[in-house]
């Protein structure tokens, strides 16, 4: 069964559920300097191989560019 | 030289020998906005926070990568929120990417053509991120009852525009930034206005304990030269301010000797 979840606002199919770390790693993002909310709270780096996705997840992923 | 008798510019336990803040907005690249930094001489640099790009190459250097969180002070701000919610969420996130650094730069801004603040949401973001325990830099109108209310919030440093974000207006109203300067117990700093390096003077002057700017450098034909000029500009109005200028005449009052004339 394939799941569907948002990723900054786009949708992505998934085959099958899969922890945050391994998203991160298929999305190229895994080494950055990045922050992950999920559903609207912070994933701490530290719980990114815990954290699993599921169908309907909205997942923010933010870094930090140039502004003043 | 007598910038040795300065103290130091003190937020949230730091001590800062530049009372330069810059941005790194507007640049041409990485590049430039690093050697204006360095030729800025400023410690501390906002950043925004953004969605990553989901399509980006992954081994293109990122903004943290040429400039390094070990070697400046990053200030990631709120722009671009419209509302207390948006705001708190933004520095929950940039916490969690600086590893657990708590100083932000609050702002919360009320309309788009002027970017003024909406000082309502700032003051209640204020008080979330303050109970939070964020450092809160906050960027607000030049209002002398709202600075201290924010002050008495809790914010390390409250920073009133001199003119609206980006426009190089420079200091709109010295007499209301000198009522806040006189009444404050948190550094003052003038965020926002400064088109050119008098303007940073004239916010030290007015006893500003520092000023931040992104566009009057990134915008300047030759930011980097424009980050120098910037730096004396901010250190000679500090001076100046501490020197004491002498009281404005009327009339003039002879420099040389009126006695001894042999004519």
């Amino acid at each position: 069964m394939t799941i569907e979840i948002t990723v900054n606002g786009k949708t992505k199919t998934l085959v099958a559920e899969l922890s945050l770390e391994d998203l991160l790693l298929d999305l190229g993002m895994a080494k950055g300097r990045i922050a992950v909310e999920l559903n609207g709270h912070i994933v701490p780096r530290s719980q990114f191989s815990s954290q699993r996705i599921s169908n309907l997840d909205s997942i923010e992923i933010v870094q930090a560019i140039g502004g003043g | 030289m007598s910038t040795e008798q300065d103290r130091p510019l003190l937020i949230a336990g730091v001590e800062y020998r530049s009372r330069l803040i810059i941005g790194s907005g507007k640049y041409k690249d990485f590049e430039e906005n690093l050697a204006a930094l360095e030729a800025s001489a400023a410690e501390m640099i906002t950043v925004a926070i953004r969605r990553v790009n989901l399509g980006q190459d992954k081994d293109e250097p990122s903004l943290l990568d040429i400039i390094s969180p070990e070697k400046y002070t990053i200030l990631p701000n709120t722009a671009g929120c419209y509302n207390a919610e948006d705001a708190v969420r933004t520095c929950r996130m940039a916490r969690e990417l600086l590893d657990g650094h708590k100083l932000v730069k609050l702002e919360v801004l009320g309309d788009q053509k002027t970017l003024y603040p909406n000082v309502t949401e700032t003051l209640a973001a204020a008080e979330t991120l303050v109970a939070e325990g964020f450092d809160v830099m906050v960027y607000t109108s030049d209002d002398p009852l709202v600075t201290r209310r924010l002050e008495e919030i809790g914010c390390v440093a409250v920073m009133p525009l001199g003119a609206p974000i980006g426009s190089g207006l420079g200091i709109r109203n010295p007499y209301n930034i000198r009522m806040i300067v006189e009444n404050a117990k948190v550094p003052i700093i003038v965020d926002a206005g400064v088109g050119t390096a008098s303007d940073a003077s004239i916010a030290m002057e007015l006893g500003c304990h520092g000023v931040l700017m992104n566009t009057a450098i990134a915008e300047a034909r030759n930011p980097v030269m424009m980050a120098s000029a910037m730096r004396k500009a901010v250190e000679a109005g500090r001076e100046a301010y501490l020197a004491g200028r002498m009281p404005r005449r009327l009339y003039a009052s002879a420099s040389s000797p009126v006695d001894g004339t042999f004519f």
